[in-house]
């Protein structure tokens, strides 16, 4: 029996493509973050803004950000105890530096973890990756605060920044 | 003999369906408790007043932060109508017609009546006023 060559070359160069591009995707290009999974974790840190990706964080600036959220920039977002504990270990355990290690490695760059920066703004990838973007669209009526990442990242609910 | 039984079962079924909508929500059940702490302190009161709601939704205040005088700086004016936060984020609206599912969880009630009181008024909102306003959101 003759092996059909050409087609079966063909055919495995289009499954390498996919294979490459679906790669990357999952990656997310460093574009993704997972979005918060835990429903109160979603519920008590996305009601007042975007649940942001505990990937984007170190455990360190999580911890701190739970220990004072009486002062939570400049608002009181106090929790019931019990409920803090349990958003504060699931932030911790999936955090830039622990089990979203994986997604944050660029995010992390220049960041030490003891310092544990509260502001996902101030890291300097992030600082970089927006050094483009005008004063006028920060303060725009849709934006109104840099924490506003789904103002652009219409994505940002899913965990995809790329845009 | 049959038709008496099946005309006794349906008068059950009757009774038992109108008696389920007389039994009190959990929205019922923290207005209850908001009119008794109300009247322990004050022996005259005779019920909550959705005007008095109004006014406490819409009025400006002095005590709390600069940014937001009244609940109105967030919820906006049109009580159907979506508001939004400092973050950008948009808020459902505050009327029961609007948000059917609102003020079914008491902690979560009670959770946002001490932070937003806090932010707009300065300090914590009484038993009266929580009472009036959710009474004033009810109506609307």
């Amino acid at each position: 029996m003759k092996t059909p060559t050409r087609p079966l070359a063909i055919g495995l160069l289009v499954v390498a493509f996919f294979a490459l591009v679906l790669g990357r995707a999952q990656a997310g290009g460093s574009h993704y973050f997972p979005p918060v999974a835990d429903p109160v974790v979603k519920e008590e840190c996305g009601s007042c803004h975007l649940a942001f990706a505990p990937s984007m964080l170190p455990a360190s600036s999580w911890q701190r950000m739970m220990d004072k959220l009486k002062n939570h920039f400049g608002d009181d977002a106090s929790l019931d105890p019990a409920v803090a504990a349990k958003i504060t270990e699931y932030l911790v355990n999936n955090a830039a530096d622990t089990g979203g290690r994986r997604h944050s490695d660029k995010l992390l760059r220049g960041v030490s973890a003891s310092n544990a920066p509260l502001r996902i703004t101030e890291l300097p990838k992030w600082v970089k990756e927006h050094r483009k973007v005008p004063d006028w669209e920060w303060k725009h009526k849709d934006v109104r605060t840099k924490a506003n990442c789904a103002a652009c990242h219409s994505d940002a609910e899913r965990g995809y920044y790329e845009d | 003999m049959y038709r008496k039984l099946t005309v006794i079962s349906l008068v059950t079924l009757l009774a038992l369906s109108f008696s389920g909508a007389g039994i009190a929500g959990p929205r019922e059940e923290q207005l209850d408790k908001y009119a008794s702490a109300t009247k322990a302190t004050n022996p005259a009161f005779s019920g909550f007043s959705a005007a008095r709601g109004k006014t406490l939704h819409t009025q400006t205040f002095a005590g709390g932060k600069a940014d937001t005088p009244a609940c109105t700086s967030c919820h906006g004016n049109d009580t159907r109508g979506a508001g939004r936060n400092p973050a950008g984020k948009a808020i459902e609206p505050m009327a029961l017609s609007a948000s059917p599912a609102r003020y079914t969880d008491p902690a979560k009630v009670e959770k946002w009546f001490k932070r937003n009181c806090n932010e707009v008024l300065g300090r914590e909102c009484t038993p009266l006023e929580k009472g009036d306003w959710l009474s004033f959101m009810a109506s609307q």
